[in-house]
């Protein structure tokens, strides 16, 4: 599960001015083993300025002259800084030194939450809604120009990439998807060309969509597939749904809104409104 | 002598999904410690996308951005759907399909 609380701290490994450098693996591994627990460090030598820095809480490692780290204020008076001596220390003990610094704020950490969400390539966007029409978890939305946009990207079932594929213009990147162009790789013409036969989606919306979701067997036997069509995206959408609906593996709160065919099929006509009023909305 | 300020260097680990070649990524990061530069690290630029990390606008504020992290379409919409749109120049190398020699040449040219 996602936290929304920003980076609560930014790390520095100070290496410039007053400082003991490290060597370059104990800096490797200094850095690795905070950036796989999630945080994010800047590595600030001497003669080369680093990044300004914003409200968060700064903690400063170094090596300083006799293992004493300086005190630093913040002539604003609005970051809290703190410095710690990491002279002769292992990683664990600065991980631990870290951690401490954090006090129990929340953050997400690698391994708990995998960041799968929609992300629109605007430069090939045509603003056709048809994402909007197709999901039926409310990720999409419309901006108060009425511009498609990922409003929701909680809402987005991790592993789905199904409105990617009916996507007619190949807009919809999952960057942490392993295939292209889902993925963000460059979109050749012939996947271009493919994708401008327009999707009709109340050939999506129809009624077999529960039929299919109670027919795992079925499902269980499509495969994933590179090739792109409705079909295609009707075949995904309903693996997906079925995953989300199988052995416990979706959260209850999907369970819970996935009960009926109606409900599926309201929700389906709510999204293709939204997605009418935005297309209207843009032709006036 | 160039009056041209040096990039900023931007490092992503990728640490939420493991989509980018570890040997790549941790020779990366091997090559910039062992540069004499200052550079930045974050975990995942997709997990800061997802709840609009306001340090992605400080990122793309900075003037020239050099990025190791994925495709640069991906990269680029992540800062777009943040609400930190990248500059024209901002140079992003690809870890998912470059060589780790090849990002490094990239990263540290002058």
């Amino acid at each position: 599960m996602i936290i929304h609380t920003h980076r609560p701290l930014r790390v520095v490994l100070y290496e410039g001015q007053g400082s003991i450098p490290l060597t370059p693996e104990a800096r490797l591994q200094v850095i690795s083993a905070l950036l796989d627990k999630g945080y994010a460090v800047t590595r600030a030598a001497a003669g080369s300025s680093a990044m300004p820095h914003d409200e968060r809480s700064l903690l400063v490692l170094g090596q300083f002259p006799d293992q004493k780290a300086p005190i630093i204020e913040d002539a604003t008076g609005q970051v809290r800084i703190e410095t710690r001596d990491i002279s002769g220390l292992y990683v664990q003990a600065i991980l631990g030194l870290v951690e401490k610094s954090r006090n129990g704020t929340p953050m997400n950490e690698p391994g708990r939450w995998k960041p799968w969400f929609p992300v629109i390539d605007y430069t090939r966007c045509t603003n056709c809604m048809q994402c909007l029409s197709f999901c039926l978890f409310d990720v999409y939305g419309v901006d108060e120009n009425h511009k498609i946009q990922v409003q929701n990207n909680d809402n987005c079932k991790t592993n789905c990439p199904a409105c990617s594929r009916v996507c007619p213009e190949v807009a919809i990147m999952f960057p942490k998807y392993q295939g292209g162009p889902i993925n963000g790789d460059e979109v050749n013409q012939a996947e271009a060309n493919r994708e401008k036969i327009k999707v009709d989606i109340s050939s999506l919306l129809g009624g077999d969509i529960y039929a299919a979701l109670k027919d795992r067997s079925a499902a269980a036997k499509s495969r994933f597939s590179k090739e792109r069509s409705p079909d295609k995206a009707l075949d995904e959408r309903k693996k997906c749904l079925t995953k989300l609906v199988g052995d416990g593996f979706i959260p209850a709160d999907v369970l819970a809104s996935l009960p009926t065919p109606d409900e599926i099929l309201r929700k389906a006509e709510q999204a293709k409104a939204k997605a009418a009023a935005a297309l209207a909305a843009q032709a006036e | 002598m160039s009056d041209t300020p040096a990039p900023t260097l931007l490092y992503c680990r990728c640490a939420y999904a493991q989509v980018v070649p570890s040997g790549v990524k941790n020779e990366v990061l091997s090559q910039l410690c062992a540069s004499g530069t200052s550079f930045e690290t974050v975990s995942d630029l997709c997990e800061m996308a997802a709840h609009r990390d306001p340090r992605l606008k400080a990122l793309a504020a900075c003037g020239r951005l050099r990025i190791a992290a994925c495709y640069p379409r991906a990269v680029r919409g992540l800062f777009q759907q943040a609400g930190a749109p990248l500059a024209e120049n901002a140079e992003i190398l690809n870890m998912r399909t470059q060589t780790a020699a090849e990002i490094t040449d990239a990263m540290l040219k002058s």
